[in-house]
């Protein structure tokens, strides 16, 4: 086993983990740091489940491994619990029924984010296309869109407002 | 779904770059390709040199009338703008339709190029251009022209001891006209049939259909696929293809199509 030292700041906070270089980012969070939020489905990049924020913008954690993420910054979605556009999405997500299992939700929400971040003129096509990299097999989609455009709608009428 | 054990090395220079492929080990740039094929374990590399860190690996520059994009530019960076002018609007839609953003944020152009998956976007796309892949070996830096880069299913120009550092393409003057269709069933998923066609004024046009499970076909005089009925072009180049499914041939032809109307209604 070659283990070796892995440098990671992990929600704002420095951290060094012996792994192996193989170790893919999401096993080191949820086994390394018990960081269980962020979640595993395919394990091959498809279904968005264990989507995080590396260096900034959202990444599959299932297909970065150890070695390729030593330096970087990490941000998952227990680093979100004070963030006041993920609250605000957390409240649309629960008024438009946008989880059952929750299972795609830590996902959801931190594409939903960057959505949201990057394009705030967003229609819902364009929303339905962002969003197609995160798969829930539970809501049939409806609510997750309604609750990112709800969000979306909310800031358009702040900034109007301001 | 967890990847066989490799040793990971993270080369500060192109040189060292090139000895540790000399060594063995398998170049990674975004692992957005590397990272599913080494989960499922179809590669099993000893160990892996992750190019990322290289000086100049991404980023564009512009010298003249030459557009240089580092193989390390992301799909991300290409769709957020990084390439200047006509040229740079064209990119930019190919790069939003490839897979999902948190991929396309890794994913880096020069990695899909050389990884030559035939439904790959870039690898549809780039040869349309008269452009040239840099490749950077133990004698230096080498030119291929893009439409003689890509030599099969996952096989390209590149020998074993080179690397990809470069895309090379020329930037297009205004009245360019443009046209792009990718067939998926789901925004992200590889195509199931790609055609491009790019009419650069005073030039032929050229086009190019692929994601046929075969290598790009190149067509170097595609002009017949800008006139108002492209059907009959479209169904002689379709049908040079040799025998395809008769959905795929229906795919193909459609896609070439409608490339071609794009292409004639781009103002
Ligand atoms: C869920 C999902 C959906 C996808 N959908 C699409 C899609 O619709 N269309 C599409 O085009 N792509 C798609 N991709 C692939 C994606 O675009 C990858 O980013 C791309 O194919 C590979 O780029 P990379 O930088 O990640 O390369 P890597 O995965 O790091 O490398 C790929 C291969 O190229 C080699 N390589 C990398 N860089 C160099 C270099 N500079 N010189 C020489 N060899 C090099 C590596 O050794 C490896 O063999 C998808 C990927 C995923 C995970
Ligand atoms: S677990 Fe990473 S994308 Fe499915
Ligand atoms: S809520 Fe169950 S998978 Fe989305």
């Amino acid at each position: 086993m070659n283990r070796s030292a892995i440098s990671l700041t992990v929600n704002g906070a420095a951290t060094t983990l012996e792994a192996e270089p193989r170790t893919h980012l999401a096993d080191l969070l949820r086994g390394g740091m018990l960081l269980t939020g962020t979640h595993l489905g395919c394990e091959h990049g498809v279904c968005g489940a264990c989507t995080v924020e590396l260096d900034g913008a959202p990444a599959r954690s299932c297909i970065t491994h150890a070695g390729a993420c030593d330096g970087a910054s990490v941000r998952t979605i227990e680093g979100f619990a004070e963030d006041a556009v993920m609250a605000a999405l957390r409240a649309a997500f629960t008024a438009e029924h946008a989880l059952q299992c929750g299972y795609c939700t830590p996902g959801m929400l931190i594409t939903a984010r960057d959505v949201v971040l990057r394009l705030p003129e967003a229609d819902e096509a364009r929303v339905r296309e962002e969003m197609a990299g995160n798969l829930c097999r539970c809501t049939g989609y409806r609510g997750i869109v309604r609750a990112v455009l709800r969000v979306l709608e909310q800031r358009r009428s702040a900034a109007a407002v301001a | 779904m967890k990847p066989a054990a490799f040793t990971y090395a993270r080369p500060a220079d192109w040189p060292e770059a090139l000895a540790l492929l000399g060594g063995g080990a398998r170049a990674q740039a975004g692992g957005q390709s590397l990272g599913p094929m080494m989960n499922l374990r179809l590669a099993q590399p000893g160990a892996v040199a992750d190019l990322r860190h290289l000086p100049g690996f991404a980023g564009v520059t512009v010298t003249g009338a030459t557009c240089r994009i580092g193989a390390g530019t992301t799909h991300a960076a290409i769709e957020d703008g990084a390439v200047p002018g006509l040229l740079g609007r064209i990119l930019a839609g190919v790069a939003r339709r490839i897979a999902y953003r948190a991929v396309r944020n890794r994913g880096t152009i020069g990695g899909s190029f050389s990884h030559a998956d035939p439904a790959a976007d870039w690898v549809a796309v780039l040869p349309v251009f008269m452009g040239e892949a840099i490749a950077f070996g133990p004698a230096g830096e080498r030119r291929i022209p893009l439409d003689g880069f890509l030599r099969g299913l996952f096989e390209t120009a590149l020998a074993p001891d080179e690397l990809l550092r470069a895309i090379e393409l020329p930037l297009l003057p205004a009245g360019t006209r443009w046209g792009h269709w990718k067939f998926c069933r789901k925004p992200g998923e590889f195509s199931k049939a790609t055609a491009c066609v790019l009419a650069v004024p005073g030039a032929p046009v050229r086009a190019v259909l692929a994601a046929l499970d075969t290598p790009p076909l190149v067509i170097a005089d595609a002009g017949a696929l800008l006139l108002a009925a492209p059907e009959a072009e479209a169904a002689r180049i379709v049908a040079g293809l040799g025998p395809l499914e008769p959905w795929r041939a229906a795919l193909a032809r459609t896609a070439l199509q409608r490339a071609g109307l794009a292409a004639r209604e781009d103002a």
